[in-house]
C-alpha cells in the first residue's frame, strides 16, 4: 500500500496518540494531580512545558495522562457501535423483510437528530457518567456501521459463492457469519477509523459541557472548560494545550482514515 | 409533480414519528423519580405518591405516552423549574439566536468551502487538491468550542478588535425592535445601522468558529459533485462543441454540481445545530443550547428534552423541504418519479 503524504503524516500522529496512550502515566515528568498553590498560573517553562493551571498542576503531565482516556473512550465507544452496528446491520440485511424495515426505521429515526444533541439528551437520561458518554457515543455512531453492513450484506445474498454455501449444505447463520460478515469487514475498518476522530471529539465536547468525567480527573475537554476563564485575562496556556493535543489527535485520525478509504475503496473519495 | 409532494412529506412522517418516541423514551428513562423532585421539601411518602398522581406519572407507559401526544398537539412541553416558566415559550424566544448563529455560519462556511471544492476538482490530483483535503481535514478536526476560545485570545485580548465576547450585543447597544428575532435582519428592517454593526461584531468570532466546522463536509461534496459534472458526457460534448473552460465550468458542470451540494447542507445545517452548544457556551450566546445546557447541570430535564425534540423536528422539517426544493428545481429527480 502506497502512503500519500497527508496519510504519512495522520501515520505518524496517531502513532504518538497511542504511545502517550499506553505510556503516558510513566513518561509524565510531574503528577498530574498534585497541587501546589506556590506555582499556580506559570507560563510555560522549562521545568512546565505546557505551564501550570490555577492550582499548580503541571498542564504537560496531565495532557499526557488524557491521552489514555480520551482515546479509550473513543475506542471502546467505536467497538460498541461497530459489534451492534454489525449485528443489527447484516441481519436487517440477510433476513430482508419485516426485520429489515423495523432496523431501517430505528437507524432513520436516530439520524433524524443532531448527533451531539442526541448524545447530550442520551447522558442526560442515562445518567453523567464516563460509562455513559461511552454509550451515547456509541448508540449515535451506530447507524453508519448498521447501514454499511446492510448493504454490504444486502447485495451479495443472492451472489453466486452464496448459493455455493448453501447447497453446500451450510446453515443460514453459517452463511451469514463465515461467507458474508467477512466481506463486510473492510469498508466497516474504514469506517471505523472515519469514526473514531469523530468520537474522540464528541467525547471531549461532551465533557467540555460537564458531562461524564470530573475533576480533577486530566481529560482534553474538561480541561479546555477549566481553562476557558483564564482566557478573557491572556492566560492562554490552559486552555491551548489540552485544545491543541485534542484538534492534532482527531486531525491524525481523520488523516489516517481519508488515507485507509482512499487505499480500500478509490472510487469512494469524494 | 403534486404527487411526488405528497410522497416525499408521506416519506418524512414516519421520521417525525420516531423523533417523538425517542423523544418520549429519553424522558421516562430519567434518572432519580420526578415526582421525589417536584414534590419538593416534604419528603414525606404520602406526599411524593400524592404528586406522582397529580403529574400522571402513576398511569401505565401508553396512557402516558398518549397524554404526552396530546400535550405535543396543543404545543406543550411541560415547564422548566428552574425558570418556571413554559419550556416551549423558553424554546421560541430563543431558536431565532441559535438559528441566526446557525445560518451566518454556514453563510461563512459554503462561501469559503464551495470555492474551494470547485477548485480542488479543477485541480484534480494536484496541489491545489492536496492542500484543500488538508484544510478541511484541519477544519472538521478542529473543536469548536477550541477554536471559539482561540479567537477570543487572539481578537479580544491580544488584538483588542473584537467586541467582549459576551451575548449578542454589547452593553450599550439596545436590541432592535423585534420582527423576527434575527438582530442582524431586525436592525436592517428598523434601519438602525448602529445596532446592525453592533450585533454582526459579536457575531463574527462565534460564526467563524462555528463555520470552520462547515467547511469539510461542503467542500467535499461541492468537489465530488465537480468531478461527477467535469466527467459528464455534456461536459465533453461543451469541451468538443469549443466553448471556453470558464463557460463549460461555470455555466454547464457548477449548475448541475450544486443539487447535490444543496443536499449536504441541511446535513451539515443538522451538525451546526449541535456544534451551536458548544459554541453558545463559549460565547454566553442566549440560544436554545445554552438554555437546554443550563437546565442541564440544574437537573432540570424538560428543557433539555424540548430541546431535543424541537432539533429533531427542526431537521426532518427542513430536509423535508430541501427535497421539496430540489424537486422544483430539477426536472430530472421530477422525472424519475
Amino acid at each position: 500500500m502506497r502512503l500519500n503524504a497527508a496519510t504519512t503524516v495522520g501515520v505518524l500522529i496517531t502513532g504518538l496518540f497511542v504511545l502517550a496512550a499506553l505510556f503516558g502515566p510513566w513518561l509524565a515528568p510531574h503528577d498530574p494531580l498534585a497541587t501546589s498553590a506556590a506555582r499556580a498560573l506559570q507560563a510555560p517553562s522549562a521545568t512546565h512545558w505546557f505551564g501550570t493551571d490555577q492550582v499548580g498542576r503541571d498542564i504537560f503531565s496531565r495532557v499526557l495522562v488524557a491521552a489514555r482516556l480520551d482515546l479509550g473512550i473513543a475506542v471502546a465507544a467505536t467497538a460498541i457501535a461497530f459489534t451492534l452496528g454489525l449485528l443489527l446491520g447484516a441481519s436487517a440485511g440477510w433476513l430482508g423483510g419485516w426485520t429489515d424495515r423495523a432496523a431501517s426505521r430505528v437507524v432513520d429515526t436516530v439520524m433524524a437528530f443532531p448527533l451531539f444533541v442526541l448524545a447530550m439528551g442520551i447522558v442526560a437520561a442515562l445518567g453523567n457518567s464516563v460509562v455513559n458518554i461511552v454509550w451515547a457515543t456509541a448508540i449515535v455512531n451506530l447507524p453508519f456501521y448498521a447501514r454499511v453492513a446492510r448493504a454490504e450484506v444486502n447485495v451479495r445474498r443472492e451472489a453466486g459463492f452464496v448459493e455455493a454455501a448453501r447447497l453446500a449444505g451450510n446453515g443460514s447463520a453459517s452463511i451469514l457469519f463465515r461467507h458474508l460478515i467477512p466481506n463486510a469487514l473492510p469498508p466497516m475498518m474504514v469506517q471505523v477509523s472515519l469514526n473514531l476522530g469523530w468520537a474522540i471529539l464528541n467525547a471531549a465536547s461532551l465533557s467540555f459541557i460537564g458531562l461524564g468525567v470530573r475533576p480533577p480527573t486530566p481529560e482534553w475537554g474538561i480541561m479546555v472548560s477549566e481553562g476557558a476563564a483564564l482566557v478573557l485575562s491572556g492566560q492562554w496556556w490552559a486552555a491551548l494545550f489540552p485544545g491543541l493535543a485534542l484538534m492534532l489527535a482527531v486531525f491524525g485520525f481523520n488523516l489516517l482514515g481519508d488515507g485507509l478509504r482512499d487505499a480500500v475503496d478509490p472510487r469512494r473519495r469524494t | 409533480m403534486m404527487l411526488l409532494a405528497l410522497k416525499r412529506v408521506a416519506a418524512a412522517l414516519p421520521v417525525l414519528a420516531g423523533v417523538i418516541v425517542v423523544t418520549f423514551i429519553l424522558t421516562r428513562m430519567l434518572p432519580g423519580d420526578p415526582a421525589a423532585y417536584f414534590a419538593g421539601q416534604s419528603d414525606s411518602f404520602a406526599a411524593i405518591e400524592e404528586t406522582r398522581r397529580a403529574m400522571g406519572l402513576d398511569a401505565p407507559l401508553p396512557v402516558q405516552f398518549w397524554r404526552y401526544i396530546a400535550a405535543l398537539a396543543q404545543g406543550d412541553l411541560g415547564r422548566s423549574f428552574s425558570t418556571g416558566r413554559d419550556v416551549t415559550t423558553e424554546i421560541l424566544e430563543r431558536l431565532p439566536a441559535s438559528l441566526e448563529l446557525v445560518f451566518v455560519a454556514m453563510l461563512l462556511g459554503a462561501g469559503l468551502a464551495i470555492p474551494l471544492g470547485v477548485w480542488a476538482a479543477v485541480r484534480q490530483g494536484g496541489m491545489v487538491d492536496q492542500v484543500v483535503r488538508v484544510i478541511t481535514t484541519a477544519g472538521v478536526s478542529l473543536p469548536a468550542f477550541f477554536t471559539g476560545l482561540m479567537l477570543i485570545f487572539l481578537f479580544y485580548w491580544a488584538l483588542e478588535w473584537a467586541p467582549s465576547p459576551i451575548g449578542r450585543l454589547d452593553l450599550f447597544s439596545m436590541p432592535p425592535p423585534r420582527v423576527t428575532g434575527f438582530f442582524l435582519v431586525d436592525a436592517a428592517v428598523a434601519w438602525e445601522w448602529e445596532a446592525w454593526r453592533a450585533a454582526a461584531m459579536q457575531m463574527m468570532l462565534p460564526a467563524i468558529s462555528l463555520g470552520l466546522v462547515t467547511l469539510a463536509p461542503i467542500a467535499r461534496m461541492t468537489r465530488g459533485a465537480m468531478l461527477a459534472a467535469l466527467g459528464s458526457d455534456f461536459v465533453r460534448t461543451a469541451r468538443a462543441a469549443g466553448l471556453s473552460p470558464q463557460r463549460v465550468l461555470w455555466r454547464y458542470a457548477f449548475p448541475n454540481a450544486i443539487l447535490p451540494v444543496l443536499t449536504t447542507l441541511g446535513m451539515v445545517f443538522s451538525y451546526s445545530l449541535g456544534g451551536a452548544v458548544l459554541v453558545e457556551k463559549v460565547f454566553a450566546w442566549p440560544g436554545v443550547g445554552s438554555f437546554a445546557l443550563d437546565a442541564l447541570m440544574q437537573l432540570d430535564y424538560a428543557p433539555v428534552q424540548g430541546f431535543v425534540l424541537v432539533l429533531g423536528v427542526l431537521y426532518v422539517v427542513l430536509n423535508l423541504v430541501v427535497d421539496l426544493a430540489l424537486l422544483l428545481v430539477d426536472p430530472r429527480i421530477r422525472l424519475e418519479g
